[in-house]
């Protein structure tokens, strides 16, 4: 089975493993029903998977999965934001909903794998774990958005895609003459429209204003609502206070914001919560890499427990944010920043 | 996986049915030698006219009706849209109160072209139904205690293949609603009624070719005289002005010799497809947990709809394709995905439910072999779907 977004990368997926012999079925997973920008679940995309899936001779079915889209990702989404964190809704789809419903339906259904069009790789050992590696492609690497993956699913699952750079994914669905070739990426959360995460949130958990703080605890101004605000963000603070001023943290019980100087972000621990790892958890004396954002830089760093002990201060992680863990180019394990 | 057979069980004859060999016969000569344009004065259009005419003459025998009072659509859905938007604008424009009256198990043609009057002052009045699917009919006597322009009740429901009693709601219209206009979708009925005689007590009927062996993209409205619509499609007045638009001649003459076709043969079909259909019910009926939708005594003979519980519909029919079995649930989206019905809403059904409502329609082209394919697939695959969805909703 491939899971079908009706972008180019998974349609490439299911070309790579129909050509390789491979009994092909794809499916499409309707999400969002409402508007969006994306729009990764709109009926155009969904033509565009069946289109390919047509093109390449394999069956394509699509599920309603709105209702339970709308309780796993979007829900928590509303309420991470309402308490104060900083969601990642790609990573808590892939875990329930590719990786979690999709694949139990794809055994229940009897198929031996379920194919993804994500950049990473996955390669068995001679020991017989699975690991789970960055893809060939380091600038379209999606092994982030991937924690939370284990064993149990590892094995099962195929990242076709993630072997060839972007611009060889490309190449191959215009040489196969794919529709989807040149469709541009999708970019943001795919159930929020016109990029307005704030009204979408709002819109749902109502505004929580209320006073700006310094470190000291002084008030420095007031702000319209925490949904606004995001632990390390810059711009939008409505404060003038003189020096260049960062979210340090937000309280949603209190629904204070407090800002402070660059250096008041600087942490060299990152607790977490949720740590799971691909199978073994790395030895505490092991040096690992810390990546924090989709694409961004990797900090060395040990784990010892359920905290990162970083080599370096590194600026404060927003709580509920998604913390990878890397050995090398192998995605091991992580968690949500507390 | 299993792969699909060469010849798939076709039990989807609901949504569609193969065309007779008899109707492609008499409509080839229309996409070679008779092409012309029944609009024309010379030989050729004359000739085209002629099919066009005698198809008519055809269409109206077999629905009961004066040649006249034929309109020859583009299908189905536009047939309900012309009927429902057209003459509740011309009973309007008659005097009769801005309301219209549709039962809550329509077809989306009717409800949301009902739904389209609502910006110019009309008022949708929905009729509910019983478990059963039947229309309430005390419900409809409280719809109709002030006057309204039109009312529209289906025939046969697409979903669950309920027969609505016509002649009773005619009865209750005429007697509290005078002047309102009576219409019927009876897409779903022609393989299994006399149309002619079950619809009689409506003002306008629909039909739709495509449903009874004949082809896609053309269908008919009947509109009795004394029945005014306003058309919807507007130019060179074809249709005595009520559908503008070259006519599709060789898909008219196809309805038409479908109709024919399937109204000599009914008696014979249905026997057949009913003695099909309840040997695959009683087959299925030994699987616990099928629970058999609405009141099954009063279906048409090629639909049987259940819920299968613990069993979402979306992967037993992915699984039945991939074991050559084709089935539905009720509707779809545009993008192909499963809806919750809004049929076994009405019917009182659970949203969680009418996920696991699945329906088999069979009809003229249905085999045994169809059956024994069905019987021999469902119930190992219903178990192994079973557990799976059981350890998933434990394991999550």
């Amino acid at each position: 089975m491939v899971a079908m977004s009706g972008g180019v990368d998974s349609s490439v997926a299911a070309a790579l493993l129909a050509e390789a012999g491979h009994d092909v079925t794809g499916v499409t997973l309707r999400l969002w029903g409402g508007v969006s920008d994306s729009g990764c679940c709109s009926v155009g995309d969904v033509e565009d998977a069946r289109r390919v899936a047509a093109q390449l001779g394999v069956p394509h079915y699509v599920f309603d999965e709105a209702d339970e889209f709308t309780a796993r990702v979007v829900d928590p989404y509303v309420r991470a934001y309402d308490a104060g964190a900083t969601p990642n809704p790609c990573v808590a789809c892939n875990r329930e909903m590719k990786f979690g419903r999709l694949l139990d339906r794809a055994r229940l259904l009897g198929f031996d794998a379920l194919a993804t069009g994500h950049h990473a790789r996955v390669r068995r050992g001679d020991d017989g774990v699975v690991r789970l590696l960055r893809a060939v492609d380091p600038g379209k690497d999606q092994s982030y958005v991937l924690v939370g993956l284990t064993q149990r699913e590892l094995g099962d699952l195929r990242f076709p895609v993630g072997e060839l750079t972007k611009a060889e994914v490309r190449a191959r669905a215009t040489a196969i003459g794919l529709r989807t070739a040149d469709k541009p990426e999708s970019m943001d959360v795919c159930f929020v429209a016109r990029r307005d995460r704030v009204g979408f949130v709002e819109a749902r958990m109502g505004a929580r204003p209320g006073a700006v703080v310094d470190v000291a605890g002084r008030e420095v101004g007031r702000h319209d609502g925490i949904a606004r605000f995001t632990v390390g963000q810059r711009r939008g603070l409505g404060v003038a206070v003189g020096e260049r001023q960062y979210v340090v943290d937000v309280d949603a019980r209190s629904h204070v914001v407090t800002v402070g100087p660059p250096e008041a972000l600087l942490r060299r621990e990152i607790a977490l919560d949720d740590v799971g790892f691909t199978h073994d958890r790395p030895a505490p004396d092991r040096l690992l890499g810390v990546q924090v954002r989709a694409h961004g830089s990797v900090t060395p760093a040990f784990l010892d427990g359920d905290v990162v002990r970083c080599l370096e201060p590194v600026a404060r992680v927003a709580p509920g944010q998604v913390v990878a863990l890397y050995d090398g180019p192998e995605l091991v394990g992580g968690g949500f920043a507390r | 996986m299993p792969s699909s057979a060469p010849v798939p069980a076709y039990l989807d004859h609901a949504a569609t049915t193969p065309v007779r060999p008899e109707v492609r016969a008499a409509m080839e000569p229309f996409l070679t030698e008779s092409f012309g344009n029944p609009s024309g004065i010379h030989s050729v259009a004359r000739r085209a006219k002629t099919a066009l005419e005698e198809a008519r003459e055809e269409i109206a025998a077999a629905l009961g009706c004066r040649p006249g009072e034929v309109v020859v659509t583009g299908g189905g859905s536009e047939a309900d849209n012309l009927a429902v938007i057209g003459a509740a604008r011309m009973a309007a424009r008659g005097g009769l109160p801005r309301r219209v009256v549709v039962s809550a198990v329509e077809h989306k043609a009717v409800s949301e072209a009902a739904h389209r009057l609502e910006p110019e002052g009309f008022s949708v009045r929905v009729v509910g139904v019983g478990a059963d699917g039947i229309l309430d009919l005390d419900d409809l006597a409280a719809a109709l205690a002030e006057p309204v322009a039109l009312v529209s009740v289906m025939l046969v429901n697409n979903e669950v293949g309920t027969i609505q009693p016509l002649e009773e709601i005619a009865g209750i219209v005429r007697s509290r609603a005078p002047g309102a206009r009576l219409h019927t979708d009876a897409v779903q009925a022609v393989q299994w009624l006399d149309v002619a005689a079950a619809a009689a007590p409506a003002d306008l009927v629909s039909v739709s070719g495509h449903k009874f062996g004949g082809p896609k993209g053309v269908g008919a409205l009947v509109v009795r005289a004394g029945t005014e619509v306003e058309p919807q499609l507007v130019g060179g007045g074809q249709e005595r002005g009520l559908r503008s638009g070259t006519v599709d001649v060789g898909a008219a003459v196809g309805l038409a010799t479908a109709l024919a076709v399937t109204a000599a043969r009914r008696a014979e079909e249905v026997a057949l497809i009913a003695a099909l259909r309840d040997r695959f019910a009683t087959g299925l009926a030994a699987v616990p947990g099928v629970v058999p939708t609405g009141d099954r005594s009063r279906v048409v003979a090629g639909n049987h709809h259940v819920r299968i519980e613990g069993v979402p519909a979306e992967l037993l029919l992915l699984a039945l394709d991939q074991d050559g079995v084709c089935a539905a649930a009720g509707s779809s989206c545009a993008s192909g995905a499963l809806e919750p019905s809004p049929v076994l809403a009405a019917m009182g059904m659970s949203r969680d439910a009418a996920r696991e409502a699945v329906r088999f329609s069979f009809g003229y082209a249905s085999t045994d072999a169809d059956v024994d394919r069905a019987l021999a697939v469902l119930p190992p695959l219903i178990a192994r779907l079973r557990g799976g969805e059981a350890r998933t909703a434990a394991g999550a």
